[in-house]
């Protein structure tokens, strides 16, 4: 994976065995369609990942989005697309290269061979117009590049993708997308009926004639690849067994999550990469008694679902980094008062407006403590697409059932990440009960805390006999203003004293491999498939690595330093900011580390690594695992002092 | 006997409420203070339309006049500063039954805050939202407020407030979807309780300035208008809001203004040295956020299971 100029491609790995019909065997594959943005590739990949999905094989699909909305045609910062990888196995990451890509320019393919998309021999099935284009210096550039990405050892085949669509219509640039669609069913022996079947619902808005054409390109595209690119076929043999399933990411994930926890109000003002959790519920939510409501801002967003919830009604608000800042204050007077709050943060890239549509896992720290004061709440992140839809229903269940808000971390990865699972069969203990309106019962005071596990219960608006007035200010268990400084004091401990009683509910968490070794890898969020992936190599590799996923933040899960004192060296893996070891000014202590090492530092007084980076992208599992060799093979195989 | 007593002892309904049903925790402003005159106010109207005090909400952001919610005995919601509106909001979105009284104050309203005012007004719920305009930072005591007449010494300006100060009145009725606008003053109990009675009543977001005296910072900023009865004056109309003839013949000065004509409230809203008093504006016909946002409320959990597994199936392989 490492180049010394950037252009650079690795040595090919992977299981492969002869199959039916000439068609190569193999356990996954990882195929690409890059282009320029508006040229469909997003569909065409989402399309044919969907087909795979039926067909029973483990998928992951991650769009490649560039950087702006509209950047030039034919550049290198251009690159759109996606990525589709397509396993015999559940798949739970992107992985590292590709084993084939399509590409509609050949600016867009280095901007991906930048990125160490390829590898030496992934084929390239490159769009050929530019050869002939009325620009020379197009056709400069393309001939150029050609000859420059089979000198990397790239398999380059040059075809007449836009040529082939013009029998169907007069601007091909349209209707190749369906094109190359029906040549990779072809070259992985896709089922063309569900091909055509899941064209008839991707274009169901557009109507017949729509559906009729792309129909068309897909068998044209079906027919070339069998003719022209035969030897080419792979075939990845299906899952075995398993349950029924969905296909869908981590965003419709969310969206449906809050479907079926029976959450009342979504409050949200747009934000990137959250934003699409709204457009889901838009058309839907209503169906399930719930409404959205695009406030004037995200400070107005929070408000909103407070007002509601104070009011019985149980509320989630939806946002990313930026919009985090905004609600700090809010989310404080939230756990001031008490008052049960989802809260769900679709991790970008920061600081600042910083990397819009981009992988981060930069807010770990703020859902923890930022805002005023102390904060105890609960900060749990999904892993999986899966989690996305279920943890909705874990928190809600908690912010009621602690009185308290709980922030619920995802990312740009699982927002735009597809991904088949297991279908949930909504249950009636999944929905929110209905809110309580009975007389509230005399002497039961608006905060009568149990002083052994902070809970008390609230009284609802509209219960006769419970009125009290919520406020920001220190407060009494009568919720009247507290002018005593032990009132403060008592008040504090018992909104900490819930998040230790919660804690004392959870289970250590479960370690990937054996309980001793050399290296215990600690992840949070959607790491969990690119690090498995690499541990589980370096596993049978037969190095003593282990690894840990966290989804409970605040609270950490319980035993961690017993855990801790069974390796010789424990580091986390994450996507944020860390100052690299062997900086000249970073000392052991001035060292600002990655922000789960430091949180895991100060709880468990272990001396916890890192590794982690800001490039804005998944990790691949192959650099996992290149990094952790590197310390393994280093003389102490810890922090670099 | 018995029969003979039922004719003239007149049987209370169960649930009347007094004035003391509405007493909440002992107000705390400095005496003087404007806003004693605006919470009996409020407790009269709640008893006089018989508010259950559970049915009721007060909810309020941060500064003197927010401390309001304190002093009812009803729900209340002592938030934080500016954002009592968004909060209210919400509270009303899916709780139609409850009454909502907004109390705000000028900094609180229209300055940190004035995003969500402006946003308030033209979701238009039905909430009643007081702004209680003292031209001045009374809580955190005496720096320049938007509404501070220019050149008002305040700590933060010590040598006279700079700018020339924002009209609350006026940039409410420019704002889209407003469909109720009153201006009442503290000094003036009678007018102030028909105001604000006729703003209750309203169906839809009922805005109303409240001028309000603060002893400890602004102790003389109406006198001129207190002083000269005929800087006061009455807008009267039969769509407007009425008061008793015996108040009203106290006004030396009287307008007939159309509520509906909104040119005329607008230049009602900017008179030199001089304030209107009443109903500026009102539309009954205005879009209401509330229509939108009652959907679904009593749909019950089979409905909602039937619902999600649909969209569930949606996504299967
Ligand atoms: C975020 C935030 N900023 C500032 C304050 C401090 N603060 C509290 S009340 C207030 C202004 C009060 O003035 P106004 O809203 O006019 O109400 P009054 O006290 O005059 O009734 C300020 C600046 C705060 N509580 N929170």
């Amino acid at each position: 994976m490492s180049g010394t100029d950037g252009s650079s491609v690795a040595t090919p790995a992977g299981k492969s065995s002869g199959g039916a019909n000439g068609a190569v065997v193999k356990s996954e594959q990882i195929v690409e369609i890059v282009s320029d943005s508006g040229e469909g590739a997003q569909k065409a990949g989402q399309t044919f990942g969907t087909i795979s999905a039926k067909m029973g094989n483990g998928v992951w699909t991650v769009e490649i989005i560039p950087a702006e909305i509209k950047p030039p045609a034919r550049s290198k910062a251009g690159a759109s697309g996606i990525r589709v990888r397509i396993a015999s196995d559940n798949v739970t990451n992107m992985g590292d290269e590709a084993d084939l890509v399509v590409a509609f320019n050949e600016q867009v393919l280095y901007g991906r061979i930048e990125q160490h998309a390829y590898k030496k021999g992934t084929v390239v099935l490159l769009e050929n117009k530019w050869a002939a284009s009325p620009m020379a210096e197009v056709q400069k550039q393309y001939t150029e590049a050609v000859k420059e990405f089979k000198r990397l050892g790239l398999d380059v085949r040059e075809m007449p993708l836009e040529e082939k669509c013009l029998e169907f219509m007069p601007d091909p640039r349209l209707g190749k997308n369906m094109f190359v669609l029906g040549m990779l069913c072809s070259i992985y022996g896709r089922d063309l009926q569900k091909a055509a079947d899941e064209i008839a619902v991707v274009f169901k808005k557009k109507g017949e004639k729509v559906i009729e054409l792309n129909r068309s390109l897909l068998q044209a595209g079906f027919d070339y690849g069998r003719t022209q690119l035969s030897d080419l076929s792979v075939e990845i043999p299906p899952r075995k067994e398993i349950p029924p399933q969905v296909v869908m990411n981590g965003n419709q994930a969310l969206a449906l999550g809050i479907m079926a926890s029976g959450m009342d109000v979504v409050a949200m003002y747009p934000i990137t990469p959250a934003t699409s959790v709204s457009h889901h519920l838009a058309g839907t939510f209503h169906r399930a008694g719930g409404i959205l409501h695009q406030a004037e801002d995200e400070i107005a967003a929070i408000g909103f679902a407070v007002g509601a919830s104070y009011a019985g009604k149980t509320a989630c608000t939806i946002t990313s980094g930026p919009g985090l800042a905004l609600k700090t204050e809010f989310l404080s007077l939230a756990v001031m008062a008490e008052i049960p709050l989802v809260t769900i943060i679709v991790q970008r890239g920061g600081p600042s407006t910083g990397l819009p549509t981009k992988v981060e896992q930069g807010e770990l720290l703020t859902a923890v403590f930022g805002a005023t004061g102390d904060n105890p709440k609960i900060v749990m992140a999904a892993a999986t697409i899966e989690e996305c839809f279920h943890f909705v229903i874990v928190a809600r269940k908690l912010a009621e059932e602690f009185r308290m808000p709980v922030l619920l971390l995802s990312d740009a990865n699982l927002a735009t990440g597809v991904q088949p699972f297991p279908r949930p069969e909504p249950q009636a203990e999944w929905l929110a009960s209905p809110f309580d309106q009975s007389p509230w019962q005399e002497g039961v005071r608006a905060y009568d805390w149990d002083h052994k596990t902070g809970m008390s219960t609230r009284p609802i608006p509209g219960q006769v006999g419970g009125e009290y007035v919520l406020t920001g200010l220190a407060h009494t268990e009568e919720s009247k203003v507290a002018y005593e400084p032990e009132a403060n004091q008592f008040g504090c401990t018992m909104r900490s004293r819930k998040l230790a009683s919660f804690q004392s509910t959870l289970r250590t968490p479960v370690i990937n491999g054996e309980p001793e070794g050399d290296l215990l890898v600690i992840g949070w969020g959607s790491t969990l498939g690119a690090i498995d992936e690499a541990v589980a190599n370096l596993q049978a590799d037969g190095r003593k690595v282990s690894s840990l996923h966290l989804r409970f933040l605040s609270p950490l899960e319980p035993g961690l330093s017993e855990i801790f004192a069974r390796f010789n060296h424990v580091m986390t893996v994450e996507i944020n900011y860390s100052d690299p070891a062997d900086d000249p000014l970073v000392t052991v202590e001035n060292r600002r580390r990655a922000q789960l090492a430091r949180l895991i530092r100060s709880r468990t007084l272990c001396d916890v690594d890192c590794w982690s980076n800001v490039h804005g992208q998944p990790l691949h599992p192959r650099d996992i695992y290149d990094e952790i060799i590197g310390r393994l093979d280093s003389t102490n195989g810890g922090e670099v002092k | 006997m018995i029969k003979k007593e039922a004719d003239w002892i007149q049987e209370l309904p169960p649930n009347q409420y007094t004035i003391e049903d509405y007493d909440g925790g002992e107000a705390r402003w400095c005496p003087g203070c404007g806003d004693f005159a605006v919470l009996s106010a409020v407790k009269r109207i709640c008893r006089d339309n018989q508010i259950p005090p559970e049915k009721m909400v007060a909810v309020s952001g941060i500064g003197c006049s927010s401390r309001f919610p304190h002093y009812m005995n009803t729900y209340g919601f002592h938030g934080l500063h500016g954002r009592a509106l968004p909060v209210a909001c919400g509270i009303k979105a899916r709780r139609p039954d409850l009454d909502i009284w907004v109390a705000t104050g000028d900094g609180d309203c229209c300055s940190i805050g004035a995003g969500h005012w402006i946003h308030a007004i033209r979701y238009n719920m039905n909430i009643t939202v007081m702004l209680f305009d003292n031209n001045v930072y009374g809580l955190t005591k005496n720096q320049s407020s938007p509404t501070s007449p220019q050149g008002l010494v305040t700590s933060t300006h010590p040598s006279g407030t700079w700018l020339p100060p924002l009209n609350p009145t006026l940039a409410t009725l420019g704002f889209t979807n407003v469909s109720f606008v009153a201006q009442t003053v503290d000094w003036n109990p009678p007018h102030l309780y028909a105001t604000l009675n006729a703003a209750y009543q309203h169906k839809g977001l009922s805005f109303v300035r409240i001028m309000q005296r603060c002893p400890t910072f602004t102790p003389n900023l109406f006198d001129p208008i207190i002083n000269d009865p005929t800087r006061l004056i009455l807008l009267t109309h039969e769509n407007g809001i009425e008061v008793e003839p015996a108040v009203e013949k106290k006004f030396k000065n009287k307008v007939v203004h159309d509520p509906s004509d909104m040119t005329g409230a607008r230049d009602l809203s900017t008179l030199e040295g001089k304030l209107a008093i009443g109903l500026l504006f009102h539309d009954p016909n205005t879009v209401i956020y509330d229509e939108f946002t009652n959907h679904g409320l009593d749909m019950d959990a089979g409905d909602k299971l039937k619902a999600v597994r649909e969209e569930i199936a949606r996504f299967a392989i």
